[in-house]
This record gives C-alpha cells, structure tokens and sequence, in this order.
C-alpha cells in the first residue's frame, strides 16, 4: 500500500500538490515514485516559467525510464527544490517532503477545485 | 520468400494515407535544377573484365595526395596513417557490425569508445567527452543547438573566421528553429553562445582568456572549434571553454574527398545532460569486473524521441577506432612530436615562400597552416599548378591562397611550389589580382 496523506490534493498523473493560499507546493506521489524505482536525475524547470496545466515542465529519470510530469496546475513556477539536483532520491525517501519538485502560484483557482481529493487518490493508486 | 519489402498495393495505400498521388510529389520542394531530368545512360552489363578496365581508366583520372605535391588543407589535412590502423581496423569484429553497442556482445568496441572519449576529454581539457560525431562541421552546428538549450538564449555569434562550411552547416540546422540570428559580433545578452575556432579558418591561434571574459561578462556559453586536432599537441588545451568540438580526421582518417570525417565534442560536466551523441561509460558486470555500457540514454531519441537532445543516435564508430589506435601508438610524446614536425614544415614552407618577391605573408602565428598573399589571383594560379601536378592550397579571395603543411611534405615540395611561384610572380601584374 503506498502513502496517501489526506491533507493533499492529487492529480491522475501521480502528482501531489499542498496548497497555502494560491501557491501549491508539488511532487510526485509514494506510489509514483514506487513505479519508477530509484531517481538518478530531476530536470527541473526555471524559476520563472510560465506553465498551463497539463503542460509537461518537468522530468524526472529513474534507473528504469524517464517520464514526464504535467503541471497540475496553471501558473508561475515561483520556486524550485535545487536539493534534488544533487540528491534526486530524496524523491523516493521522502517523496511528500525532503522529495517536492517546485511551487507554483496559481492563476485559476478553478483548477485547483478539479483536483483529487486523498480518497478518489487512493483509489486510483490502490 | 519474398524478399521485396513492398507491394505496389503496399505503395498505393501508403500514398493514399500520406494524402499525395506519387512518391515524387515529397520531392517538389528540391530545386528542379537538381533532379535527374532522365535516367543516368549507363550500359546494362558488362562483363567483368569490360569493368575493371572502365573503372581503372576512371580511377586514373584521380590526383592522389601522394602523387605530387600537396599543400590543401582547410579542414581536411593529408596526414600519414600507420599501416597497422588500417590492418586492425579491418578485423571483421569491428568493420562488419554496425553500430554494435550492446554491452553482452560488444566489449570490445565499447572500449575503443571508452577510450575514444578519455583521449579527446584528456586533449581538450573538458571534463567529457562523446563517442564521436559525423564531422566537425555537424559537431559545432550541435554545439550551438545544445548552448541554446543551456541558456534559453536565441543568437549564435562567431568570431573571427570559422571554416565557411562550418557556419553554412549552423545555417542549415537552425533553418527550423524560429528567431535565431547567427552575427559576426561579441555576444551579447541574446547570445547562447560565442563560436571561436581555433587556429582559425586562416590557421591563426586565438588568444582564448579575453574571449571567455567576453562569455562570462555576457553569459554566453564559449565554443571552441578546432579542425586540426594535431595542433593540440603543441597549443594548450582550451579550458577556457565550455564546449570544445571540431574534426579529429588528421589522426587517422583517410581525406577521403572530403568526409566521411570524424566530429568530436567535449564539454564541462555541468552540460553533461545536454550533450548530444552516444556516451560510453564505466561500470561492473554481474561478477564485479570492469567493463562498459552506454549511459545517459535518456538524452537520446531512441527514449526521449522529439525531447531528445539530438537526432544523431549513433556515432563514427569505425573512425573512432581508427583515431584511437593511432593515437596510441603514437601516445603522448609521439603526438606531441608529430604536431612540432608539422610546425616545422610549415615553418620551412613559410620561410621559402617568404623568400619570393611579391608573396607577403599576413599571418602573425600559425600551427601548420597559413594564408600566402600572391600578386594574382589564387582561383587561378591554383588551377595552373593543379596542371602541373601541384596540389597549391586552397584559393580564397582576390589573390589569398591558404596553404597547409604536414609530415607529409617535403623539402623537394616546398622548393617546387616556391620555384613555380617565383617564375609566376616574377611575370604578375598588379592589375591581374580580381
């Protein structure tokens, strides 16, 4: 069974995202990081960019695949975890805290409604 | 069994999914000028005997580099090759495979590359280096595609004289890519990069440290172009760069026309994930002993299709093999030996053409090669000698004639083509210089 905190919102992509006013801080899930096994590398995005939900703005390369991840959400990327540059298996060992990717400050809050709840969550990850 | 891959039914479908009436509707966009108007008229057949003849008298048309004297370079250097490169190299395990790069077949050529790429990392003095590209000239376009990718930025700036084909090849790879400038400037904010070849088209060596503080001033990335590779056996490494690529065909490769050549690139460990090309790395197999695998694929198009750093997803393995065996057998100090002979031939070369009235040499420095003013034009002085059996260099405008030397070159060469050029000079007018 992977962890599934119920104080995060989640995307069918695996993502998590913690929400504090209209910024999101975001990663993927226990269960995701479980499918790709062990991290060698994140691509992260700028501190800056733009991104619509949906676009693929991040990379993260496992020992079995490299896989895309979609902004979950529309927005400004207003920071980024530059710890996974040296250490991406923080991703795995922790993957809802030391492992977030970046925050991104939302620019449709319609969006953020859209987004699953912990037990539609894990129910898709069960 | 059939062996022909397609029916015509197979072909009408295919046309008929790709919306067009014939195959030569994908070719409307190649300038008609460049089509075949008809079938080339060759003989159906002919006896074997009928063709080697055919093929003799044609060959016999040829002026081999050794047949005379030979003072063309440019990027393509008529260098001598060790009978043993081309007997090894020969070995069915490496000449047969093509690209071979699994590691529970291919230790073997996996090693060369291995080797390859710590040779080329050791002479530029990058932190790495790939397993090889098609040339020099598709090498420095990739560099500049791959700093693009680093800075976000737009422009390539060059300095001073890159190989005109280099610049022509940049050209062509960017045709696809929307608001890039390619300018003859410093770089500026806009710049993803600053491209120095060095010695320069002219064969002048460029002083790299006020070049990097160019790049760092602007945060440009430094590409250093290099087209004779021998000439880092008397220059220093480039260290200033953050790219060093360029045509490692002098160690090695036959001139061959021209190509295919042998393109290295080389860089700082920061831009590893953005490098282009096959990457050979160390590891342990399952009983602990050393061996080698392809590593950081996901770079490549084969994985990361459209997102892929390149589309080359191969390398120049056999001509890396050819320059990895060279250079050991002639390891450091013998490639170091090998570069001071050929500045001393240039210098020889240089020192005789000085001695002719008329001929000005306007290089201040040079490795092995350097730019002769002649007091006519060089297209045609070139195309003299070239009757006479005198390969005299490569012409470039007006009466600048660029000429290379190398171990190849002897004494008797050099006083030919200076004896030729003194009876020339003697007789030119001013006025005959276009």
């Amino acid at each position: 069974m992977s962890n599934v905190p119920a104080n995060l919102k989640y995307t069918e992509q695996h993502e998590w995202l913690k929400l504090d006013g209209d910024v999101a801080t975001i990663g993927i899930t226990d269960y995701a990081q479980g499918a790709l096994g062990d991290l060698v590398f994140v691509e992260l995005p700028v501190k800056g960019k733009k991104v619509k939900a949906g676009d693929s703005f991040v990379v993260v390369e496992s020992v079995k695949a490299a896989s895309e991840v979609y902004a979950p959400i529309s927005g400004e990327v207003i920071e980024v975890n530059e710890a996974l540059v040296k250490s991406p298996e923080l991703i795995n060992s922790a993957s809802y805290e030391g492992g977030w990717i970046c925050k991104i400050k939302a620019s449709d809050k319609g969006e953020i409604a859209k987004l699953l709840d912990s037990s539609s969550y894990q129910k898709l990850a069960a | 069994m059939r062996y022909l891959p397609l029916t015509p039914k197979d072909r009408t479908d295919m046309l008929k999914a790709a919306g067009v009436k014939s195959v030569d509707e994908f070719y409307t966009m190649v300038p008609a000028a460049a089509k075949l108007p008809k079938l080339i008229d060759l003989p159906l057949h002919q006896g074997e005997i009928e063709v080697e003849r055919a093929l003799t008298r044609m060959a016999a048309k040829n002026h081999p580099a050794g047949s005379g004297p030979f003072f063309l370079g440019a990027g393509c250097y008529n260098h001598h090759i060790p009978a043993t490169v081309d007997h090894l190299i020969q070995r069915s395990e490496f000449l047969t495979s093509y690209t071979p790069y699994q590691p529970e077949i291919s230790q073997g050529t996996l090693t060369a590359i291995f080797e390859f790429q710590t040779m080329i990392a050791n002479l530029t003095g990058m932190d790495i280096a790939n397993a090889s590209m098609y040339d020099g000239a598709t090498a420095t376009a990739e560099a500049a595609l791959m700093a693009r990718r680093i800075t976000g930025r737009a422009n390539i700036h060059i300095h001073g004289q890159l190989h005109p084909q280099y610049r022509e090849v940049i050209e062509t790879y960017i045709q696809s890519y929307e608001g890039v400038a390619v300018k003859n400037s410093a770089p500026d904010e806009n710049a993803a990069c600053f491209i120095v070849q060095t010695p320069d088209f002219y064969g002048e060596p460029q002083k790299l440290d006020a070049l990097r503080k160019q790049c760092t001033d602007s945060g440009a990335l430094l590409i250093i172009v290099i087209n004779e590779i021998l000439s880092l056996g008397l220059l220093p490494p480039p260290v200033e760069a953050d790219i060093v690529c360029g045509e490692a065909q002098s160690i090695g490769v036959p001139m061959s026309f021209g190509g295919p050549h042998l393109g290295f690139f080389a860089c700082k460990q920061d831009y590893l994930r953005q490098m282009p090309g096959r990457l050979c790395g160390e590891t342990v197999d399952k009983d602990g002993r050393r061996s080698f695998v392809l590593t950081l694929s996901t770079r490549e198009q084969h994985i990361r299709r459209e997102k892929a750093t390149s589309n080359i997803c191969t390398n120049q393995g056999l001509f890396a093999l050819a320059f990895t065996i060279h250079m050991s057998l002639l390891g450091e100090i013998g490639f170091k030996k090998l570069a001071r002979l050929n500045h001393e031939k240039a210098c020889a070369l240089a020192d005789r053409l000085a001695k002719v009235k008329k001929i000005k040499l306007p290089n201040k420095t040079f490795f092995n090669e350097f730019v002769v003013e002649l007091p006519m034009n060089a297209a045609e002085t070139v195309k003299k000698l070239t009757a006479q059996g005198i390969i005299a260099g490569l012409p470039l405008e007006g009466g600048k004639l660029l000429v290379a030397a190398t171990e190849m070159t002897t004494e008797s060469d050099i006083n030919t083509l200076a004896e030729v050029l003194e009876n020339m000079c003697a007789v030119a007018g001013v006025k005959e210089v276009a």
